[in-house]
């Protein structure tokens, strides 16, 4: 059998191949040649078959039948077998398979052995792969390497000593001892690798790190240490670029970050050292930098004095304006961690921040971006801003949708007026209108709709907007939906910010149709601009126009607006008297504590974005909507109508009511009312507590009694009443309608009013229909608001047909039970 | 840190060193998304990314990239000093090291990089003391090889950095 070919002649043989498939084919050759020489158990080309097959390995190609080969040659005891043997363990073997366990014998005799370099070997395969096992079965053996005099075998175990502790943390009590004059030594290997495990188990155990701060006196050493690294002279041995040992000295600077965290003494012990490294080193290399920067960290990281903490900013500051962009990236790094905490030193650099918006590089774009965000305040929103909106105009669309994001967000807490923060969309919705959350729209159509007096303003731009572009679908749903509110304000042209457009109810019509058959529409803004129409019904005149579009896409294919046609369709036919009672203005919305700027409504079982525009939908499928002609309900002049929270297409989701809070509405009625001074927006959402949960009712702390409200004609309706569980002011009130004759009442409806300084909440009945003979009874949930804790009074109105006639009733209630209010 | 892995410019594995158990599959898959994006940077951007949940540090010498994977806590600027200390021992001891020679000698250039770090992290930081080790182990292999250095035929252009340009010129 001639002598397998060397390693060499192999990689070059390979690298003459032309294709894959001849680089494959001679790998293969070979594999069965090693594969062969393997089963000969040939003892003297093992070594160099192995090595051939590690290099196949790096090629890619399998190589796990050399894995029992490898702890061949690591039990060998030719050096240059154990060498290739541990070399191709570590590459090969992995804790996964059970073969890496054969080794730990092998190991423990070779941690023992007469050479240190055999030694070595297995205290680096230890110390890179050891299994948990492993580990376990040779601490000891490290252990005692730990202790040894031999400097080369000691930062070895050190290191090894650091794996096991990561792999079994039980086990670091038993390298304490060890530790002891770890510290003293002279060799700089020794010194750092220490470093290093002092480190780790500072890091991993409390106990330990208050042990070394206390008893040991950690500090104190290693300041001496850094210090003579500093002071001394040159080091030929450890010296890079004029600076001794930096590797040793941001391992050091860690460790000390570590030991001055949250601890005075420790961090007043360091001070000085710190200073002085900040201040004394160069810094017109990378090393020099390097320890600047770990410098930075530390100094950042404990209970440094306040000039400190200056120094490194300003250290960071310096970094900026360097021309290696490593620095520039790291220096924005470090700023953002600590922008939170020294916010006033930060903004000193925001010039220079805010030019890295420019760089090139993507990294360093996207740190100087979060960055930025993080420096806008009220003082410098409007010079920031236009930086922002200038950068998501040039910058990549990965970072457009945060970008806007962040602008929105900036622009919701300091904007300087309400027109600027209108301006301010508008830009970002016509440069990056594509790119925007999902979750803006309606966050921005709240904003719309709570700036009253910028109504005009606002839809004229938005139409002029659209009349650019109709591409970008958040700023068209806005504008769609802007357009479907305000469209009247459009056509009147009332806007006082600037000049006011001439624009015709036609016109308006033509943009709202064109996007319902534009390809470059959504569904959802279809959606969106299929219920604009409808609401300009009773904005424009232009009635038969409105009926044929809606009637028309009442057999559109898409079911969502063939639901929505169909709807508004029945609205024009049966439902007419109601429509510009469900059509108006949208009231104030108030934005709830409890979701965040996101999320306006969530709604049980409401998904869609366009959550505002359903809520207009009535349901005609559920004859128990409630009308919203409640006039007539009205007696005297203290009792204001109850807002009926639409009804959910989906009957089983009784929380799920939309915030439709309740404005003041003026009582003669119309279309447009005025938001009311009386009800301030930091009232508690009182609406939208507990709506997520159902039932609504979970507190039961105070049980008040029962009561009968009515009880006429065999019609006899019950309150029962919880407290809502988080606002205390909020009184639950369920109503238990039943019927005591032998015909049952349909299409029955419960409607109810109460005095102005309440409010109330009506949720959808479980049904129109009361049986018969007391066999059941319709409930309905009613949530009051009585901040003045005043007497509650109601008033209730009652229809119902009976025996085939249609009947109606009026009643006061007045008999609440005081703990109801109190 | 993490791993270490050493590559050509056309993607081709010359070294890779794992400091985590991952399996081969995973290992696999680490390498060729990371090589293709380490390979996807313009050369003016920065030697830093962040990459799934880690920092990723790499320079490229003529024609091959080191490229280390480290953890949230470590200093970014040393690793790129341990980068280049690496390269400086591989030149001592190759004499004017270039990628063939870690081509051919694969080996020894683990074998190096296992003097230099353990465990992933530094366990000496004398040049001298490393390449000192490397040569007393050297002298203990009972067959002493001699490894002969290819030298590619022709005439490079200067500016196209090839596996025999040195590593430490641009």
């Amino acid at each position: 059998m001639p002598a397998p070919i060397r390693l060499r002649e192999l990689i070059r043989t390979i690298r003459t191949a032309r294709t894959q498939a001849e680089e494959r084919e001679m790998i293969q050759k070979e594999c069965a040649a090693i594969r062969s020489s393997f089963r000969e158990e040939d003892n003297t080309y093992r070594c160099r078959n192995v090595a051939k097959l590690l290099y196949m390995h790096m090629l890619g190609y399998p190589a796990h039948f050399g894995q029992l080969e490898c702890l061949k040659l690591i039990a060998s005891q030719k050096f240059t077998d154990k060498r290739i043997g541990y070399l191709g363990a570590m590459l090969l073997l992995d804790e996964r398979q059970d073969v890496h366990l054969l080794m730990t014998n092998c190991i423990k005799n070779d941690l023992n052995h007469s050479t240190q370099y055999v030694q070595g070997l297995a205290l680096c395969t230890l110390g890179c792969m050891g299994s948990s096992e492993m580990c376990r079965d040779l601490a000891g053996e490290v252990e005692k390497l730990l202790k040894t005099s031999n400097s080369y075998l000691r930062k070895k175990a050190a290191l090894c000593a650091v794996h096991v502790i990561r792999k079994v943390p039980e086990l670091m009590e038993m390298f304490l001892p060890a530790t002891k004059n770890l510290l003293s030594e002279k060799n700089h290997g020794v010194l750092h690798t220490s470093v290093v495990l002092l480190t780790e188990m500072c890091e991993r155990s409390p106990d330990m790190l208050s042990h070394f701060r206390k008893n040991e006196k950690l500090v104190p050493q290693l300041v001496r240490i850094l210090k003579n690294l500093i002071m001394s002279g040159y080091s030929p041995e450890h010296d890079v670029s004029g600076i001794s040992d930096p590797f040793l000295q941001v391992r050091i600077l860690r460790l000390l970050r570590i030991l001055g965290k949250g601890d005075d003494d420790s961090s007043e012990a360091m001070n000085d050292i710190l200073a002085q490294v900040a201040t004394n080193t160069e810094t017109s290399k990378n090393v020099g930098n390097a320890i600047l920067y770990e410098t930075v960290l530390t100094i950042m990281d404990i209970k440094s004095e306040s000039g400190l903490r200056v120094l490194a900013i300003n250290i960071l500051g310096r970094f900026l304006l360097n021309n290696d962009k490593n620095i520039r990236y790291v220096a924005l790094t470090s700023l953002l961690k600590t922008v939170q905490t020294d916010h006033n030193a930060v903004q000193r650099h925001r010039s220079t921040i805010v030019d890295c918006l420019k760089d090139l590089d993507v990294s360093i774009k996207r740190r100087a971006m979060e960055l930025s965000f993080a420096l806008v305040n009220g003082n410098n929103i409007r010079g920031m801003m236009k930086e922002l909106l200038y950068f998501l105009d040039s910058c990549d669309p990965d970072f457009k949708a945060d970008c806007a994001s962040g602008i929105f967000l900036a622009a919701e807490k300091y904007a300087p007026s309400k027109r600027w923060h209108i301006d301010t969309i508008m830009r970002v919705l016509t440069t990056a209108g594509s790119y925007v959350r999902d979750d803006s729209v309606p966050n921005l159509i709240q904003l719309i709709t709570n700036s009253v007096e910028m109504h005009a303003y606002t839809v004229q731009r938005l139409y002029k907007a659209l009349l650019d572009d109709i591409s970008q679908q958040p700023l068209v749903q806005v504008a769609s939906w802007c357009i479907g509110e305000y469209g009247d304000l459009l056509v009147s042209g009332q806007c006082e910010e600037e000049e006011p457009i001439q624009v015709s109810e036609d016109e308006v019509l033509d943009v709202l149709e064109g996007l319902l058959v534009s390809n470059l529409s959504t569904p959802v803004t279809r959606g969106y601009s299929l219920t604009a129409i409808m609401k300009l019904s009773t904005r424009f005149s232009s009635l038969n126009r409105i009926k044929k579009v809606v009637s028309i896409y009442g057999s559109s294919i898409d079911v969502e607006l063939q639901q929505r046609a169909v709807e508004y369709n029945a609205l024009f036919k049966k439902y007419d008297h109601m429509r510009s009672a469900l059509l108006e203005r949208m009231p104030i919305m108030e934005k709830t504590a409890t979701n965040g700027p996101a999320e306006i409504v969530q709604t049980n079982g409401e998904t869609d974005s366009t959550i505002l525009d359903t809520k207009h939908l009535p349901n005609i499928t559920q004859p128990a909507s409630q009308a919203n002609d409640l006039l007539d309900l009205l007696g005297g002049n203290d009792v204001v109508p109850v807002i009926q929270t639409t009804v959910p297409t989906k009957p089983a989701s009784a929380g799920g009511e939309l915030l439709d809070l309740l404005g003041d509405l003026s009582l003669t009625g119309g279309p447009t009312p005025t938001p009311a001074p009386s009800v301030p927006m930091s009232q508690p959402p009182f609406l939208l507590d507990g709506l997520t949960s159902q039932p609504l009712f979970n507190d039961i702390a105070a049980v008040i009694p029962p009561m009968t409200a009515y009880n006429k004609n065999g019609l006899k309706i019950e309150f029962t009443f919880e407290r809502s569980n988080p606002n205390p002011n909020i009184a639950v009130i369920t109503i238990h309608a039943t019927n005591s004759t032998e015909a049952e009442m349909t299409e029955f409806v419960f409607q109810a009013a109460v005095p102005k300084t309440f409010q109330l909440q009506l949720l959808s009945p479980s049904s129109n229909v009361v049986p018969a003979l007391n066999q059941g009874s319709v409930t309905q949930v009613i949530r009051v608001l009585n901040p003045q804790k005043q007497q509650l009074r109601m008033r209730i109105k009652l229809t119902y047909t009976h025996k085939g006639s249609p009947v109606q009733d009026l009643a006061e209630v007045n008999n609440f039970p005081p703990q109801s209010w109190q | 840190m993490q791993f270490m892995l050493l590559f050509s410019r056309q993607g081709k594995l010359r070294l890779q060193k794992w400091y985590v158990p991952l399996s081969d599959k995973e290992k696999k898959k680490i390498t060729r998304e990371l090589v293709q994006t380490v390979l996807a940077r313009k050369p003016k951007m920065c030697s830093f990314l962040e990459w799934r949940d880690l920092k990723i540090v790499y320079k490229r010498y003529a024609s091959l990239y080191f490229c280390c994977a480290i953890e949230d806590q470590d200093n970014e600027l040393i690793t790129l000093e341990i980068i280049h200390r690496y390269v400086e021992l591989l030149d001592k001891y190759f004499g004017s090291v270039c990628e063939l020679d870690i081509i051919f000698n694969f080996e020894k250039a683990y074998f190096i990089l296992d003097e230099f770090l353990l465990g992933g992290e530094a366990q000496e930081t004398s040049k001298k003391n490393v390449l000192k080790a490397i040569e007393q182990a050297d002298l203990l292999q009972e067959n002493l090889d001699f490894q002969i250095r290819l030298l590619p035929a022709g005439v490079l252009s200067p500016n196209i950095s090839s596996e025999s340009t040195g590593l430490f010129q641009s």
